[in-house]
């Protein structure tokens, strides 16, 4: 597997995860499933009540795609909520993984880091490899590390609005800082050009959704997106040029007809 | 007995956690619980004796980001 994406000792085609919510249809999340040629998608727990196949069904579906399934803790608010969430979603997929989310503000859903770090070290206790839905904070992301876990997931934007990269500075400065640690943006994106720009930073992966499942055609847009996310890598890869304040000309000077300056 | 289900309020005969799956009808349904926020696992379902005012949860998977 060349260039391949590693997270937990897992290896990826796909530098792209994508989110199982908000699509118009089964059939047209199984489509995007495809289109964006994701290994990994992200599922989640909600309350059923007895006698409905929903969970199953729907649970049939991502085994059919074959990718590996990242659940989360969407929308828990404590550290409590968020474990025993964790510890539910490890029973019925059947996986360490969780992206761990203990969200601190309704408005923006901006992680309550705090919470965040108490529960990744609790869960990492407990075996889990944990992925934390964070803020770009550098001095969280080393808190996280300390606590066990081996993946970063900072947002560009607030989830769900599509506002493509907020602190670029602050996206830099972390990839910066932690070289070696796979960093995933988890967030904020509504365009290939968004995902296409933090691959070029250096960003090991992007996870979507929003952008994707509320498109007019989510599955031409998963397709649009992978190509973002593949240009962005191979445009990092191939190690981009140093902006500069002024102009160069790019055609020779040298040689130039009508200089009268020079031979 | 009155507890929450689900975050709402139901009064049940069942005594354990794995008879109020099969008092509410969940079958063989896909699900993982909780009792008063604890997960509870489903070989212990069996084994967890529900009270007066406990809280349940039963959660299935869902589509999520």
């Amino acid at each position: 597997m060349e260039d391949a994406l590693t997270l937990y000792d897992a290896k990826f085609d796909s530098r792209l995860l994508l989110g199982t919510a908000r699509y118009p249809s089964p059939a047209i999340l199984a489509q995007a499933i495809h289109a964006a040629r994701t290994g990994i998608v992200t599922v989640s727990l909600r309350r059923e009540a007895g006698g409905s196949r929903a969970g199953e069904s729907f649970w049939a579906l991502i085994r059919e795609s074959g990718a590996k399934v990242l659940p989360n803790t969407a929308g828990c608010r404590t550290v409590k909520e968020a474990v025993t969430t964790a510890q539910m979603a490890r029973e019925v997929f059947a996986t360490d993984w969780i992206k761990l989310e203990v969200i601190g503000d309704e408005d923006t859903l901006q992680p309550d880091v705090f919470g965040l770090v108490e529960a990744a070290r609790v869960l990492v206790g407990e075996g889990f490899c944990v992925f934390p839905y964070m803020t770009e904070d550098l001095v969280v992301a080393e808190k996280l590390l300390e606590a066990g876990c081996r993946v970063l997931m900072p947002w560009a934007a607030p989830i769900g609005s599509g506002r493509g990269v907020n602190n670029i500075f602050g996206l830099r400065a972390l990839r910066a800082h932690f070289p070696q640690t796979p960093l995933v943006v988890d967030a904020g994106l509504g365009a290939p050009s968004h995902a296409a720009a933090v691959m070029e930073l250096g960003y090991d992966a992007v996870l979507l959704n929003t952008a994707i499942s509320r498109a007019g055609d989510p599955v031409a847009m998963a397709r649009a997106f992978a190509l973002g996310v593949e240009a962005g890598r191979a445009a990092f890869l191939a190690k981009p040029m140093t902006p500069r304040d002024f102009a160069r000309p790019s055609t020779p000077v040298i040689g130039r007809a009508f200089d009268e300056g020079a031979a | 007995m009155r507890i929450r289900v689900n975050g709402l309020e139901r009064d049940v005969a069942a005594r354990t956690l794995a008879a109020l799956l099969e008092e509410l009808e969940y079958g063989d349904q896909l699900v993982a619980t909780a009792l008063n926020r604890e997960f509870v696992r489903a070989k212990d379902r069996v084994e967890t004796p529900l009270r007066e005012n406990d809280s349940v949860e039963i959660v299935a998977p869902k589509q999520g980001g």
